[in-house]
Parts: structure tokens; C-alpha cells; sequence
């Protein structure tokens, strides 16, 4: 793959560039911290910043977002009748979201592109989207990406990966996408050749950075059922303190349900989706009253069985989870996900016992 | 790219009360939009949202049967806010059908097979829909016996009422019709709850029988053990669940038991796959 080099001016000019042909977003301050934001024509995206505090899910899925319009003038030849609202599918490029969460773009994926159904909100987002994405030199405490299927210099799901280097920045030009991005904007000076070199020993020193980890080895082999039924072993303690104030959900850059609710403005109304969260009890209520989920045990355990044993075994494809730690810097009453994973990996049903990790 | 959440607009053509307590009603839909009803093509057992534009959507059974043209049929039960809406509407209103949803029945499976049908209370719609289409002439012949014990509260209460006594006069279906209790003097069928007519009349379980059961979780429960004793297999037990839902195509993630989702991997299981998941539902 092709390396160029970036200086920070060639940066800023180059994306001065590409606001006319796409939209911008990127990292942005606001208050104490940082998000995704589209940015204003001659605005720069933080990219001193560590993560932001809630993911980049949004960019792709917002947090809610009309489905339908219609009208409810009873003289309206459209009456009642659904219509999909104009929306702006512009090209955009992210610029300088982190690898985790470009990496949940890739799990998210897998629930709203399937053979089936395609959803076209998330998919149409999706593909008029290029990722420049910003690899971590400096990782949290909390991050645990190399055991969740990521990583700090993950580019598995970038267009274009940016590393930290002396006045700006080396670029690895990932896919097609990307190498139209970087002739857009005029990047274009070549790196030379040490430069996949020099990207390969930042990312080994990021990496060794990385103190915690999940064990995700043996959970597939785990019998659903009896992981399920793991209550005083895993449930009961991990749930004991949840408050269910779905706060994981909402950082997370892979949970994805949604509810979806009709809103009526005099005679016209939309129908949206709403992100949801499985943390509470009326997400999976009944019309009658019975509710399924009935309490703050049965819920914890929807979302951790859910993230590493339900999508585990319906996709083959590792965990529902990238190791980003938005929930366990989050969670009020210290939740860690970490910890349940690994308590997970390890429960024995015959002692019905498992190896409890600081992490 | 198709979007999947975009209901079919449908015209109400005629709407029945069902029940003495006024509690369920069968909402006939014609499809405004010509070749809509061809896209809606559908399997007895699927399900459908339906959809009333300011108020939300609501999952359903299909009560209609695929052999029947130029309409679809679902039976509502008054119960939340789009259900008690959908009874205040009228012939000719407006709103929407969005399916079809869920894996149906397995037809390919019970061709050939004797079809033990149980069903209790107002879990009847998609049965109703099964018998339909097994009842059908060019698809009778396809089926061994077919066997239904279908119970209510009262008379008042039972579904499909003139259908029901019209399929008992017949010689090519065995209706076993039941109610928990009654003062009518007249009532020729029979007495008592389902799962002990299903003990009485249904046939014993053998690789040639399958029994499809709907019903409340009450019945469900003591339906069970009357099943394992007659001989049935578990996988030779079929049940439709419900579960809270959304979007209905597997997206939204609200209905799941365990990794499977009852919207799309289901509504039908075994009951060998469903001993096989988290019941939470």
C-alpha cells in the first residue's frame, strides 16, 4: 500500500480543498469534550484529541432520524400515506476517527446489510462515506482494541490511515476511496520508503501501550444455555449494582437497536427511529404488561450475552465489540465489560465458577 | 434500494366483530396500489406490521389465507394504543400493511404428515389461516388427517365462529371445539379445557404427526405434558411465538431470544429449538 507524507499545513490546505466537493466532519471540543461534528466551512478538526465521548456511531446513525413524513389532512390526496423524506447523501469524509470506531462500523454492518434486508438509512450513509481515520499513539487505560478484533493502527475498515509523524502526518491510502480522497486534496508527496517501516514500530510501541485485554478464546465453545443460566456466578454480582441508566448503550459504538416512534405536528407527522437500550424494562414490555426482561438481572445479561455469545455464535466473526472503553469510563457504578468477558471465557457450569480479572 | 420500513398503503374494506365482548375485530385490507398484493405474497404463520400513520405499528398474524385473492385478513385485539385506535377505524380509512414478516409454517415439512392443530383464546388467527389453506381442494390431498381443537372462555368468545361450524360438518377435517364453560343449553360441542380435549381426542404422536400450538401460556404449559405423553416428538411440536418488535426484519434488535430473532429467524420454532434458548418471551 501506498505511504504519503502530510505535513500539518498540507493538511489544513487540503481539506480546505475538499469542503467543496464533500462534507466535512470531524472531532470537535465542545464544553469538556470532544465529538463528532460536521465542521464548518474553514473549521479544523481537533486531531490533539484522545477519543471522544460518545462514538462515531452517529455519524452514520443518528442518534434519532425521520424515516417517513406524511400528512394527516384528511383533504390531502396523500393522506395517511408514508413518503422517505430528501435526504442529504452528499459525500462526506470523517476525518481522523479513531480505529475502534471505524471497526464498529464493520460489526454494525453485519446487522443492517444483510442478505435479506438493507437498511438504507445506515447503508446509504455508509457508502457516501470515507473514513480518514487517526491512528493512536497514545491509548487509554481503558482500551482493550488488539483483544476485541482491533486495534490502535487498525485500518481494516479505513479509507486512509493517518499516523503521527514529526511536522504532520504519514498517510497510508487504504483503498480506491481513499486515493480519490488524497488526489482531491492534493496529498500526493510520497513518503519514501522507510515510511511503512516507521508506521509498523509506532504502531508495535501504541500497541505495547495497550495494558488490558478480554479473553474471547474460549467463549464460542461455551454452551449458550449454560452461559445463560450462569446467575450467581456472573449475572447476579455483575448486575447487583447496575442502575440500567444505559449509558454503555449510548456510548457504544456497536449497539445499534432502535425504537422506532411516530410524531404528529398538527396535520402532518414523522415516523423516527430512536436509538434504544436493552437496559430498559420497556424495551422489551409487552402490550399485555408481560414483560419478558423483567428485571435489572435479565436485562445486563441481554446486553453482555448479546455482545459476546449471542453475535459470537450468529456470526462468526469474534465479539460485538471493539475495545474502545467508552463503557467501562462511563459506567457510574464501575460495570466492566472486561471483567464480564473475561468472567464469560472462563465459567465452568460444572463448579459453575469462573476467573475473576481485575481488568 | 428497496426501503424495507415502507408500509403498503391499504384501504380498510370491511371490519367484523368477532367476539361477544366487542374485544376482537377482523380488519379486511385491500392494497391501494396495484401489484402491491403481488409483493405481498405470504405463507400461513407469517405475520405483518400494521401501520396507522401518526401512531405507530403493530405486529400481527396473518388470519387470511394465501388462497385467498384480493384481500388480506388480520383479527386485533384490543389491547394498547394502536390496537384500541385501529378498532375506533371505519371501512375505508386509510393506513398501511408492511410484510410480509417472519418464516411461516413448515409447509414443505407437514406435506404428507397428519397436522394436529391446538389453539386456545385468540391465538387462532394464523391457524385459522392454516386450516384455510390446507382446506383448499387442490392442496387437501397433500395433508394426512388433519385434527383441531380450538378452545375459548364461552361460545361468545370462540373466533371465526360460522367457519368453525361449517369445517365441523365436514369429513375431510376433525374439529374438536371447546369452551371452559357455558349455560347454553344447545351447545352440541365440547366442555372443558383445551389441553384435556387434546388428551381425549387428539391422535398419538408418531413420525407422521406434527401438532402446531398457539395459544395462551397457560395452555402452552398443560398442552405440554399431554404431548409428551400421546408420544409427540419435540421437534414434531410447533409453536409461534410473540415478542415485542419493531421493525420486524431482524434489525432493530427489540424481539431476540437468545441469538435467535422472533421476527425474522422465527415467529415458528420447535419446541426442540426453543428448549434450546433463553425463554424470554
Amino acid at each position: 500500500m501506498k505511504v504519503i507524507q502530510i505535513k500539518q499545513s498540507e493538511l489544513d490546505a487540503g481539506l480546505e480543498k475538499l469542503e467543496s466537493a464533500c462534507r466535512l466532519i470531524g472531532p470537535v471540543k465542545e464544553k469538556n469534550y470532544h465529538l463528532f461534528k460536521t465542521l464548518e466551512s474553514g473549521q479544523k478538526p481537533d486531531l490533539e484529541y484522545i477519543n471522544t465521548r460518545l462514538s462515531a456511531k452517529s455519524v452514520l446513525y443518528p442518534q434519532s432520524e425521520v424515516m417517513f413524513e406524511f400528512s394527516l389532512d384528511k383533504n390531502d390526496e396523500q393522506y395517511a400515506v408514508l413518503r422517505e423524506p430528501e435526504k442529504d447523501r452528499t459525500p462526506r469524509a470523517v476525518i481522523g476517527i479513531r480505529p475502534c470506531d471505524a471497526d464498529a462500523y464493520k460489526v454494525c454492518r453485519r446487522n443492517f446489510d444483510t442478505e435479506e434486508y438493507q437498511d438504507p438509512y445506515w447503508l446509504k450513509n455508509y457508502e457516501a462515506t470515507t473514513l480518514v481515520g487517526l491512528a493512536c499513539s497514545n491509548p487509554c487505560p481503558t482500551c482493550f482494541c488488539t483483544s476485541a478484533g482491533s486495534g490502535p493502527f487498525s485500518d481494516k475498515n479505513l479509507d486512509i490511515l493517518l499516523v503521527d509523524n514529526n511536522d504532520g502526518y504519514l498517510a497510508r491510502i487504504v483503498t480506491d476511496k481513499g486515493e480519490k480522497l488524497a488526489a482531491s486534496a492534493g496529498w500526493n508527496t510520497d513518503a519514501g520508503s522507510d515510511a511503512e517501516a516507521a508506521i509498523e514500530k509506532s504502531r508495535d510501541q501504541a500497541e505495547s501501550k495497550i495494558r488490558s485485554a478480554v479473553a474471547t478464546d474460549n467463549l464460542e465453545k461455551q454452551s449458550l444455555i449454560d452461559l445463560y443460566e450462569a446467575e450467581s456466578a456472573i449475572w447476579e454480582p455483575e448486575g447487583f449494582a447496575c442502575i440500567n441508566c444505559g449509558t454503555c448503550t449510548y456510548a457504544c459504538p456497536t449497539c445499534w437497536c432502535f425504537d422506532v416512534q411516530d410524531e404528529t405536528y398538527g396535520k402532518s407527522g414523522v415516523r423516527m427511529r430512536n436509538w434504544d437500550s436493552c437496559m430498559y424494562p420497556l424495551f422489551s414490555v409487552h402490550a399485555s404488561g408481560h414483560n419478558p426482561r423483567d428485571t435489572k438481572i435479565a436485562r445486563i445479561r441481554q446486553r453482555f450475552m448479546h455482545k459476546l455469545k449471542y453475535y459470537v455464535d450468529k456470526y462468526e466473526k469474534g465479539i460485538q465489540c471493539t475495545g474502545c472503553g467508552r463503557c467501562v469510563r462511563l459506567c457510574p457504578v464501575s460495570i466492566d465489560i472486561r471483567r464480564v468477558c473475561n468472567k464469560m471465557n472462563s465459567y465452568n457450569p460444572e463448579t459453575c465458577s469462573c476467573e475473576i480479572t481485575s481488568g | 434500494m428497496q426501503n424495507p420500513y415502507l408500509p403498503y398503503p391499504v384501504r380498510i374494506d370491511d371490519v367484523t366483530v368477532e367476539t361477544e365482548d366487542k374485544s376482537l375485530k377482523t380488519f379486511k385490507f385491500v392494497f391501494l396500489n396495484p401489484g402491491d398484493e403481488e409483493k405481498f405474497s405470504y405463507r400461513a404463520g407469517q405475520f405483518a406490521e400494521l401501520s396507522i400513520a401518526g401512531l405507530g405499528e403493530i405486529p400481527i398474524g396473518i388470519a387470511s389465507s394465501p388462497t385467498e385473492k384480493g384481500f388480506v385478513k388480520f383479527t386485533v385485539f384490543k389491547t394498547g394504543k394502536v390496537t384500541s385506535h385501529l378498532h375506533a377505524m371505519k371501512e375505508g380509512d386509510i393506513m398501511g400493511v408492511r410484510g410480509p414478516m417472519g418464516n411461516s409454517y413448515p409447509w414443505d415439512l407437514l406435506e404428507g404428515k397428519n397436522v394436529v392443530i391446538i389453539g386456545g383464546g385468540f391465538a387462532f388467527t394464523t391457524l385459522r389461516s392454516s386450516i384455510v389453506y390446507m382446506l383448499q381442494p387442490e392442496n387437501r390431498s397433500k395433508f394426512k388427517d388433519i385434527h383441531v381443537i380450538y378452545g375459548a372462555r364461552s361460545p361468545g368468545m370462540l373466533l371465526y365462529k360460522d367457519e368453525l361450524m361449517a369445517w365441523a360438518e365436514r369429513d375431510d377435517i376433525n374439529m374438536h371445539i371447546t369452551v371452559d364453560g357455558t349455560d347454553d343449553p344447545e351447545w352440541k360441542y365440547h366442555k372443558g379445557f383445551v389441553p384435556a380435549i387434546a388428551e381425549q381426542e387428539a391422535p398419538p404422536g408418531d413420525a407422521d404427526t406434527y401438532a402446531i400450538v398457539c395459544g395462551p401460556p397457560i395452555m402452552i404449559k398443560f398442552t405440554q405434558p399431554v404431548l409428551d405423553k400421546l408420544g409427540y416428538g419435540h421437534d414434531q411440536i410447533i409453536m409461534s411465538l410473540e415478542n415485542r418488535m419493531k421493525c420486524g426484519i431482524g434489525i432493530c434488535g427489540h424481539c431476540n431470544i437468545g441469538k435467535e430473532l422472533v421476527c425474522k429467524d422465527g415467529p415458528v420454532f420447535t419446541l426442540e429449538q426453543l428448549n434450546m434458548t433463553p425463554k424470554e418471551y
